[in-house]
């Protein structure tokens, strides 16, 4: 029976299949950080268990730790307490952690790809739901809760069972200043957050296959915001050639016959999904969210929705607490919306293609005098390169902060935030209200985007500024 | 874990669509490293004003909704973030039953582990159930004949055997997985041979 790329690397893992489809799978990869660890380690040494495979796990502080001068540590008290126990924990058991001054240290999901610890055909966890980005390399990756982190570094296994087929199929070209970014976006928009629940979803088609590894990880990223836990995309020479001598990833004769399986690392001719969509490429244009959900989408040449167009109830109800929430009226232009802050970091946008996309429209102009405006590459290295390119001086001389790496203002839980009625154009994966700082206002768009607004002062188009 | 049996309470009554794990428990009081004591930031943000004081209209605020053991919420509930802190803090509230017509994946297999029964119904029957909450009246929910017990009324509702059986147990994860240690063995030694590269690394 023909199989897609999921039902193959769910049947890989299998290490006990009960009769009602509860299923033990293994775990090959195992990315840990300073948030959703703590109970899971306490939970282990309450019972006396050990870590079964430190070496299949990897630990990385990334959502707490601060984007400005490091020298001093961290000054929020219990900032600095989960991070210093998160290194107390990975002493304690063995596993590897690139500290907060160890250039690799990053947001767990830039920093695994780059190191080669993401690997093609594995199942992949963290206790982070955008664990999704992985399946850009053609893994099963996805977040999993505190308990469920426990169960791993116990047992390497996760107690799981099948989820449905889902393939989104997109063709074409992307137009001119539209990126992964706004496809993610628009599919999202198309599905709602809940579109995906129960699914995998496995995106296919050939503008997906024109993608760059870093694209994918963007679409991939956001899976999790259409509701599905995962997302993947078929490796292919891309993803061959961006891993190979990547610090973890195979070596000589591993390295071939790594290859050997993760060529074969396809969905079959003809295999079931239980659902399909499918999208143009030409159809695709600058997206923003103009709400509190990642599903409210609009283009930039759009206009902010009616709740009066709106017959069901329960969705009228939630576009006008939306709408209320934004500080937005009714039928609004999306370019009418001045925003105050600027945000180009994240899993979803915080890697050096993305900072490039924006430094290419910054290059020799100035960000708008109300706007403030930061940058927050995605991982130590990812700064490091950006710095080789000149990149941060583009940054710099147009007006923006130049950061440390770490998930900062994606969710605001060190001391980048928004203050009440702050509104940012972010490049983040999530404006739910009070995400990025109590009674801030999100908009999520693309690097491009970011920058392009940046500049008016206001969401704008990117391709009025691009060459 | 704390065995889930029968449950009778009067719920309350949360009718908004797509309540995240962010409106559930909000990232300042992720710094943690204890899984307790998150039950007063529960619904920070909906729950307090700037001040930090109680926000009078948010139905966890009012008597007897601040007893509620059961709490009805508008689909897709627990969206977003991996947190297990939603249900750790929804728990220390007292919060053991959440009811809608969906929930996101990873909040709803999160609860389990915790001792809380998420349960789906339909939209027609979250109406109806919503009415003893305006009423305030109790309704009760059996995990053993999978029912939700209301007025004269009852509603039949699913979940997956393998979780009422743990959730009725009290059943520890970890211990149940490490019963199949010798599978998990056999699992690795065929790991190393077909891929070693995994680990290799």
């Amino acid at each position: 029976m023909p199989n897609t790329l999921y039902d193959k690397i769910w049947n890989d893992h299998l290490v006990d299949l009960q009769d009602d489809g509860t299923a033990l799978l293994f775990v090959d990869r195992h990315l840990v950080h300073e948030v959703t660890s703590p109970q899971a380690f306490e939970g282990l040494r309450n019972s006396n268990r050990k870590v079964r495979h430190p070496n299949l796990t990897l630990a990385v502080a990334d959502h707490n730790v601060p984007t400005t001068d490091r020298s001093k540590g961290i000054s929020d008290k219990e900032s600095k307490i989960q991070v210093e126990t998160l290194e107390a924990n990975c002493k304690e058991f063995g596993i590897k952690l690139f500290g907060m001054n160890d250039k690799r240290q990053g947001i767990v999901h830039v920093t695994g790809p780059e190191q080669g610890f993401t690997q093609p055909g594995t199942v992949i966890v963290c206790g982070d739901s955008h664990t999704a980005t992985h399946g850009a390399f053609g893994s099963l990756a996805f977040g999993i809760g505190t308990s469920e982190v426990e169960h791993v570094l116990a047992t390497q296994t996760l107690v799981q069972k099948k989820a449905k087929n889902f393939r989104v199929n997109v063709n074409g070209k992307l137009p001119l200043g539209v990126t992964s970014k706004d496809v993610i976006l628009q599919i999202i928009g198309k599905i709602g957050t809940a579109g995906g629940t129960g699914c995998v979803i496995e995106y296919a088609g050939d503008l997906i296959r024109s993608l760059s590894v870093e694209q994918r990880m963007t679409i991939c990223n956001m899976t999790i915001e259409g509701g599905a836990r995962a997302g993947l995309i078929a490796p292919d020479e891309k993803i061959f050639k961006y891993l190979k001598d990547r610090p973890m990833s195979p070596k000589d004769k591993d390295w071939d016959k790594a290859m050997e399986y993760w060529k074969n690392l396809k969905t079959d001719e003809g295999a079931k999904f239980d659902k399909e969509i499918d999208l143009q490429a030409e159809e695709i244009l600058p997206m923003i969210t103009w709400g509190t959900s990642p599903q409210d989408v609009i283009t930039i040449d759009e206009k902010v929705p009616n709740p009066q167009n709106e017959k069901d109830e329960d969705r009228k109800n939630s576009l006008e607490r939306s709408l209320n929430y934004m500080g937005l009226k009714p039928n609004m232009a999306a370019k009418d919306i001045k925003i105050d802050k600027v945000f180009i970091g994240s899993c979803t946008n915080g890697r050096i293609e993305d900072l490039r996309e924006a430094a290419k429209i910054l290059k020799d102009k100035k960000i708008a005098a109300h706007v403030h405006a930061m940058v927050v590459p995605g991982s130590g290295l990812v700064k490091e390169q950006a710095e080789q390119e000149g990149l941060d001086k583009i940054f710099v001389n147009s007006g923006f902060e130049w950061r440390e790496p770490g998930c900062s203002m994606c969710l605001a839980m060190n001391a980048d935030k928004l203050k009440p009625q702050e509104r940012c154009a972010s490049t983040s994966n999530r404006n739910f209200e009070g995400r990025q700082g109590r009674g801030g206002r999100t908009h999520l768009v693309s690097p491009g985007m970011a920058a392009a607004a940046a500049i008016s002062g206001n969401l704008d188009d990117v391709r009025k500024y691009q060459n | 874990m704390q065995k889930f049996n029968t449950l009778k309470s009067i719920p309350a009554y949360l009718p908004i669509v797509n309540i995240d794990t962010d409106m559930i428990i909000p990232k300042q009081f992720l710094k943690t490293i204890k899984r307790t004591g998150l039950g007063k930031n529960l619904f920070f943000e909906m729950r307090y004003d700037d001040q930090g004081k109680e926000i009078g209209d948010f139905v966890l605020n009012q008597n007897p909704f601040n007893n509620s053991k059961i709490l009805i919420a508008g689909k897709n509930f627990g969206c977003g973030s991996s947190r297990e802190h939603a249900p750790w803090a929804l728990l220390d509230f007292g919060i053991t039953c959440v009811i809608s017509s969906s929930f996101a994946d990873i909040f709803y297999s999160n609860c389990f582990k915790n001792g809380i029964l998420p349960i789906v119904l339909e939209e027609e029957k979250i109406k109806e159930l919503s009415e003893y909450a305006n009423r305030k009246e109790e309704i009760s929910v059996d995990l053993n004949e999978n029912k939700i017990v209301y007025g004269n009324n009852e509603i039949k509702f699913d979940v997956d055997k393998f979780k009422k059986k743990c959730l009725l147990e009290g059943l520890d994860d970890i211990a149940l997985s490490l019963k199949k240690s010798e599978k998990i063995e056999n699992f690795e030694k065929d790991l190393k041979n077909q891929k070693p590269w995994i680990f290799n690394d």
